[in-house]
């Protein structure tokens, strides 16, 4: 029976906690095994060996809600005590002096913070999880492929069945691709829905924290405990927050779906697109009426993107420095950490020194080309340009909507690609993520949900994307199509 | 527009990066190219438009300023690579 539990979702475990059929323990126990298990082969976890310990007990229930259950969270967000170093060198060895507000929410809704990180490509820099400082996670659908990323080890963790749910962050799609990319669900909340105090911020104006779950009811339990207002981020929305589970009843009669046909052009690989043709005309079965719409200013969501994204990664990532926390070049450190250091060494030497070894190819690439975009000269070409496009495609959306409840389209472009394959290539990784990067660009709420396999057995994930604080349309229409299909139901092999 | 390495170089220290000479060759090269792709942006009409910052209209939030409580010294130091008593210790950057 224990040897068992890892598979069940959180609202099973809960159910079974209730009844006091299992023990919190036994829970976690089993996911533990379960990790010492599989993760040697997926990695999705790091700092497995020192930080998993079977002796470790679950979370004393104060609340019933999690009853205890363990969650796994990704390596960006602080968890006090517990090392949190966005995989990056720059971090090594940071133990955060607090909790970030959603660890803090975890907490008291009972849930355990698993004590080993989820895997991410450095500072959520990438699409494949392969920028990690600890090296990548595999897909465990096919461990030649990437999990997808940023938060690539989450999806991994939750699809392989060593972790019951997970929390992410998604910037340009972080949690949705790399959870189409592992046939699971995942969730980019509206901008200001979920507070990002604790989050290590890589773009504020367009990072969510998210959950990342094997199926909709589980990702609305998350939501629930989550979401809400927090005086400790003024970016933080202060509008009430529903119960999402209400949200759970399998009917879409009548609801208004647009299909964008700039999400249909060339570059969609040809088997994502006939399944996502499929979800949608399985949708309009269930009743949805659906018309085609268009989001004109797509093909500049990407550029634009990479302006905005690095302009504040490159100012957020100034603080990593040698100084307060982290990694420092070793030559401006005396022997043994006592005594001065040498007078001839410069402050702006230390940092030039400590952050060009403590960053990562991409980091140093998005820290250099944000700088840029930045600067003196140039600041009106690129920088004011892109905030400028920013609001024609956010007015895009907004048409839209007006007519439409919900917009779907596939998640991502293709399938999980190989480990190595787009690592060369920085732009041609980047347009990985053509179609996630506008839901962030304009601040509105989009999930990921699984909706097929190709010939070869990879996951494909269904984008759906809704007004902004409109979740409950996200859930009600994922939770259909999901009731309505196997997808969810089926594992790796592993 | 066009990147040289001395640009790039510039950037770099400006971004307080030391870059090794190889690093500084290939990052060139591949800032040339996404900012050849950033270039697109150049054929859209902007007149007008209004710059997007931040999508939620909210503005100026305040809270009451009172004191409440904050981390203790030895937590915010914690973490540092070198520190001396209270303080965190750097380079010398005055005579």
């Amino acid at each position: 029976m224990e040897r068992e539990l890892y598979k069940l979702t959180a609202h099973k475990l809960i159910e079974k906690l209730n009844k006091e059929e299992i023990t919190s323990q036994e829970a976690l126990n089993s996911l533990k095994n379960r990790i010492k298990e599989i993760d040697s082969r997926v990695r999705a976890y790091v700092r497995v060996e020192e930080s998993i310990k079977l002796a470790n007990s679950p979370t004393r229930q104060l609340a019933n809600i999690l009853n205890g259950i363990p969650i796994s969270i990704k390596d960006n967000i602080c968890t006090e005590g517990l090392n949190t170093e966005c995989c990056s060198k720059i971090l090594e060895g940071f133990k955060p002096p607090y909790d970030a507000t959603v660890i803090k929410k975890l907490k008291e809704a009972g849930a355990t913070i698993l004590e080993a990180k989820t895997n991410m490509d450095e500072f959520a820099f990438g699409s494949s999880t392969e920028n990690s400082f600890f090296g990548p996670t595999h897909n465990p659908w096919d461990l030649e492929c990437v999990p997808g990323g940023s938060s690539g080890g989450s999806a991994a963790a939750v699809a392989a069945e060593e972790a019951i749910f997970a929390l992410g962050s998604d910037t340009g799609g972080s949690i949705r691709q790399p959870a189409a990319f592992c046939g699971v669900v995942g969730l980019k909340p509206t901008y200001g829905r979920v507070s990002r105090y604790g989050l290590i911020a890589f773009a504020s104006s367009l990072d969510q924290i998210g959950p990342i779950t094997k199926d909709v009811k589980d990702c609305a339990i998350l939501m629930n405990v989550i979401s809400g207002h927090d005086p400790c981020d003024s970016t933080s929305a202060n509008i009430e927050v529903p119960d999402y589970t209400k949200s759970l009843h399998n009917d879409i009669k009548g609801i208004k779906i647009g299909i964008p046909k700039e999400y249909f052009i060339e570059g969609l690989d040809l088997e994502v697109k006939t399944i996502a043709e499929e979800a949608i005309d399985k949708l309009k079965d269930l009743g949805a009426a659906y018309k085609q719409v268009s989001l004109p200013h797509t093909e500049y969501a990407v550029p634009v993107y990479y302006i905005i994204a690095t302009a504040e990664a490159g100012s957020n990532l100034a603080r990593f420095d040698g100084v307060q926390y982290g990694y420092r070049n070793t030559q401006y450190l005396p022997a043994g950490r006592q005594g001065a250091i040498r007078n001839t060494q410069t402050l702006i030497d230390m940092y030039k020194q400590t952050r060009g070894e403590g960053f990562g190819e991409e980091a140093k690439r998005r820290i250099i080309l944000g700088t840029f975009v930045l600067s003196h000269g140039y600041y009106d070409a690129y920088y004011l340009r892109a905030l400028k496009v920013r609001t024609l495609i956010k007015q895009d959306f907004d048409e839209i909507f007006k007519e439409c409840d919900c917009i779907v389209t596939p998640t991502s472009p293709t399938p999980a690609f190989k480990i190595g394959e787009k690592a060369a290539d920085p732009l041609k990784m980047y347009l990985s993520d053509i179609y996630t990067i506008s839901a962030n660009l304009s601040g509105i709420p989009a999930i990921s949900i699984p909706c097929g396999f190709t010939r070869k057995g990879l996951p494909i994930g269904l984008q759906i994307l809704a007004k902004p604080f409109d979740e409950e349309m996200l859930f009600r229409v994922a939770y259909a199509y999901e009731q309505n299909t196997p997808w969810h139901t089926m594992k790796p092999k592993l | 527009m066009a990147i040289d390495k001395e640009t790039v170089k510039y950037v770099a220290h400006l971004a307080r990066i030391e870059l090794k000479p190889k690093e500084l060759e290939k990052l060139s090269q591949q800032l040339q190219d996404i900012l050849d792709f950033i270039d697109q942006l150049k054929k859209i009409d902007i007149k007008d438009i209004h710059p997007t910052s931040h999508i939620l209209p909210i503005n100026n939030v305040l809270r009451e300023d009172c004191p409440r409580e904050s981390l203790p010294s030895e937590k915010t130091l914690m973490n540092a690579p070198l520190k001396e008593g209270s303080f965190f210790v750097v380079p010398k950057i005055i005579e």
